[in-house]
């Protein structure tokens, strides 16, 4: 970055911002520092207030973020459980299919999602016809492209906290009288608690920042799929849109530290809870 | 009646035991360590199930590899006090206590939580979690949360062994209670004869996978076996007697053992008490005459039952002391040679009245 920095300072003097754009187009990251230097000192005054195009990006964020990991976690306890505690000869399989989405381009997710969930193939006209949802296009499609996503990321977490859990406290709850579901819910699950919300927070966190597979899948619809960092892409794409792109950078790094914050308190009063 | 026969194999271990104990009735599974002890446990639990055998409580088939039966562990009602007391560190005392008795069956109640409350002490800890708990405040938590599950046996896997000396005193008060004002069946395991003789009323010896003597106290304590894991400084006859009188100035009593009365010093005792003395062999003097002039001040009649080796070259001479009770007494070989000791010879059995240990329980204890 400080040799595009650098090199900044000996362009001539005043080009019009799309004659940049123009020159750099071979590079984003250029592109993005020389607009936000030159944009920025213009516009410094201006910036706090946030446009209704960037709040709605804002709301969609957290929307899709919050939904995919609600829609998620049941499922990601489900798998977690699977894979940490039982020994079905598909558990490698079952392991290898979930962390795809980690090794795989993001866009290559979205364009499995794309094939085996649009109107032409046999789930999206089953969706379509029976449930009435179309998921390409729509916000359900976002949080669904972002759910596959952060997947890996939670039941990662989720399988740590499940094979810490001391065996011997179930052993112990199973002399009490305790059934399979009871001692899952009243021992092995509060147990588990630091490890579920570590998975939430971070599958949460990396939601906001879905764009391959969100974009590809969901396209960027203003106000329907256009998430922050959607909107960021866009604002970058657009003449003169660097001002907003700025904003919405800010609010994702925001966002993201509060975040952190966030996580880091909630742990700590877990753990006293547990009294570790 | 707990009746047990069971085969588990592990790599390296085999475990074969059979078992038919009286309940109620508090019976120590007793040897060295990785005799198989917590394995033969977790058999009676149902947390392990034998390759083969079967396991019966009061006529109840818990456990039969035969016909196929096997109660999960959660409908046993079979209590259980692991070594690390193994508190759910999420839940507080008091939900701790709660947990089994939530879950027992409403009818037929045995213990009431105040009950268990008093017995143990655990008033002022209620309003703490785990962690801020003691190691023996932890053991009597989790004793209490087995006894408030109703159990039909309580097992305990050496409920003492994590803690140290003074906390191990503070705990064994509890059980010795647990074992006089109720009258749940115990299973416990323990390779500390001191637990032993303060709570068993029955043995079990285990070797190396076996139970190879099974018995009351007094009789175990009488068998070559229970030498050998003992070890030669320890052995001695555990007798129950009752205590007739009590010198509390001195801290002397008068003790019914056998026909014959012990006069020694025992701290706490009232008349009437059962009291479990165990006499050293190394500490008892035989005479072939009636003393006099010793200091001395004990002297049981009785007849030489048994003569066997000992370790080194001592000899194990076992007297007969009158109503189904023995001693057992280690004198030398040129001893028993210059006095002619044999089998049908009568003599007296000399006890110091400082040597004997003792514990005593009162009247109504099952021992």
């Amino acid at each position: 970055m400080r040799s595009h920095e650098g090199k900044s300072r000996v362009v001539p003097p005043s080009p019009s911002v799309p004659a940049v754009e123009g020159a750099c187009a071979c590079t984003g990251a250029c592109v993005k520092v020389i607009s936000y230097r030159r944009v920025y000192a213009r516009q410094q005054a201006a910036m706090p207030a946030l446009t209704s195009a960037e709040l709605d990006a804002l709301r969609l964020s957290l929307e899709i973020a919050l939904r995919s990991v609600v829609f998620s976690l049941p499922l990601a306890i489900l798998v977690a459980y699977l894979l940490a505690r039982s020994r079905f000869p598909g558990t490698l399989a079952l392991d290898a299919l979930v962390h795809l989405p980690l090794v795989l381009p993001p866009v290559a997710v979205g364009y499995l999602l794309l094939v085996s969930l649009d109107s032409r193939s046999a789930v999206g006209r089953w969706l379509l016809a029976h449930l009435g949802i179309e998921l390409p296009f729509s916000a359900a499609g976002a949080t669904l492209a972002t759910a596959v996503m952060t997947f890996p990321l939670m039941v990662r977490a989720i399988r740590l906290a499940l094979e810490s859990v001391d065996r011997g406290l179930e052993a112990a709850a199973r002399t009490l009288g305790a059934g399979p579901v009871d001692r899952f819910f009243s021992i092995t699950l509060p147990l588990m608690l630091p490890g579920i919300l570590a998975g939430l927070l971070t599958a949460f966190a990396a939601g906001l920042g879905q764009f391959g597979a969100v974009i590809t899948f969901a396209s960027n619809v203003p106000g329907v799929t256009r998430t922050l960092p959607l909107a960021l892409y866009s604002a970058i794409q657009e003449p003169g849109g660097e001002a907003m792109a700025m904003r919405l950078a800010v609010l994702s790094i925001t966002l993201g530290i509060l975040g952190l914050v966030l996580a880091e308190l909630l742990a700590r009063r877990v753990y006293r809870l547990l009294g570790r | 009646m707990l009746r047990l026969s069971v085969l588990k194999r592990f790599e390296g271990f085999k475990l074969m035991a059979e078992l038919e104990a009286p309940t109620p009735g508090v019976v120590a599974l007793f040897g060295r360590s990785g005799c198989g002890k917590t394995t033969l446990v977790n058999i009676i639990s149902g947390l392990l199930q034998p390759d083969e055998g079967r396991v019966e409580l009061d006529g109840v088939t818990l456990t039969d590899t035969r016909s196929r039966i096997r109660v999960p562990v959660e409908r046993r009602r079979i209590g259980y006090v692991f070594q690390d007391s193994r508190l759910f560190p999420h839940l507080g005392v008091l939900r701790n206590l709660r947990y089994g008795e939530r879950r027992a069956p409403k009818e037929g109640r045995a213990v009431g939580l105040q009950e268990v409350l008093a017995l143990l002490g655990l008033e002022p800890l209620l309003t703490r979690r785990p962690h801020q708990l003691s190691g023996g405040e932890r053991q009597r938590v989790a004793l209490g949360r087995a006894l408030l599950s109703q159990p039909r046996l309580l097992l305990l896997d050496e409920p003492l062994a994590a803690l140290d000396v003074a906390r191990r005193d503070e705990v064994l008060p509890y059980l010795e209670t647990l074992r006089d004002k109720l009258s749940i069946p115990m299973v416990f395991v323990s390779h500390q004869l001191e637990e032993v003789l303060r709570l068993a009323t029955h043995v079990a010896l285990m070797e190396a996978g076996h139970i190879i003597a099974f018995g009351t106290l007094g009789d175990i304590s009488l068998r070559p076996e229970f030498r050998a894991i003992v070890g030669p400084e320890v052995v001695g006859a555990v007798i129950d007697g009752t205590v007739i009188q009590v010198d509390a100035e001195r801290g002397m009593a008068d003790v019914q053992l056998g026909r014959g009365i012990l006069h020694i010093s025992v701290p706490h005792a009232h008349a009437g008490a059962r009291m479990r003395i165990q006499l050293l062999a190394r500490d008892i003097i035989l005479a072939t005459e009636p003393p006099r002039g010793l200091s001395v001040r004990n002297a049981l009649e009785g007849v030489i039952t048994e003569l066997t080796d000992d370790v080194g070259q001592a000899i194990l001479v076992k007297v007969d002391i009158g109503a189904g009770a023995a001693v057992l007494a280690r004198v030398t070989r040129n001893a028993m040679e210059a006095l002619g000791l044999r089998v049908g010879m009568d003599l007296w059995v000399l006890v110091k009245a400082v040597s004997p240990r003792g514990h005593t329980y009162p009247a109504s204890a099952q021992l």
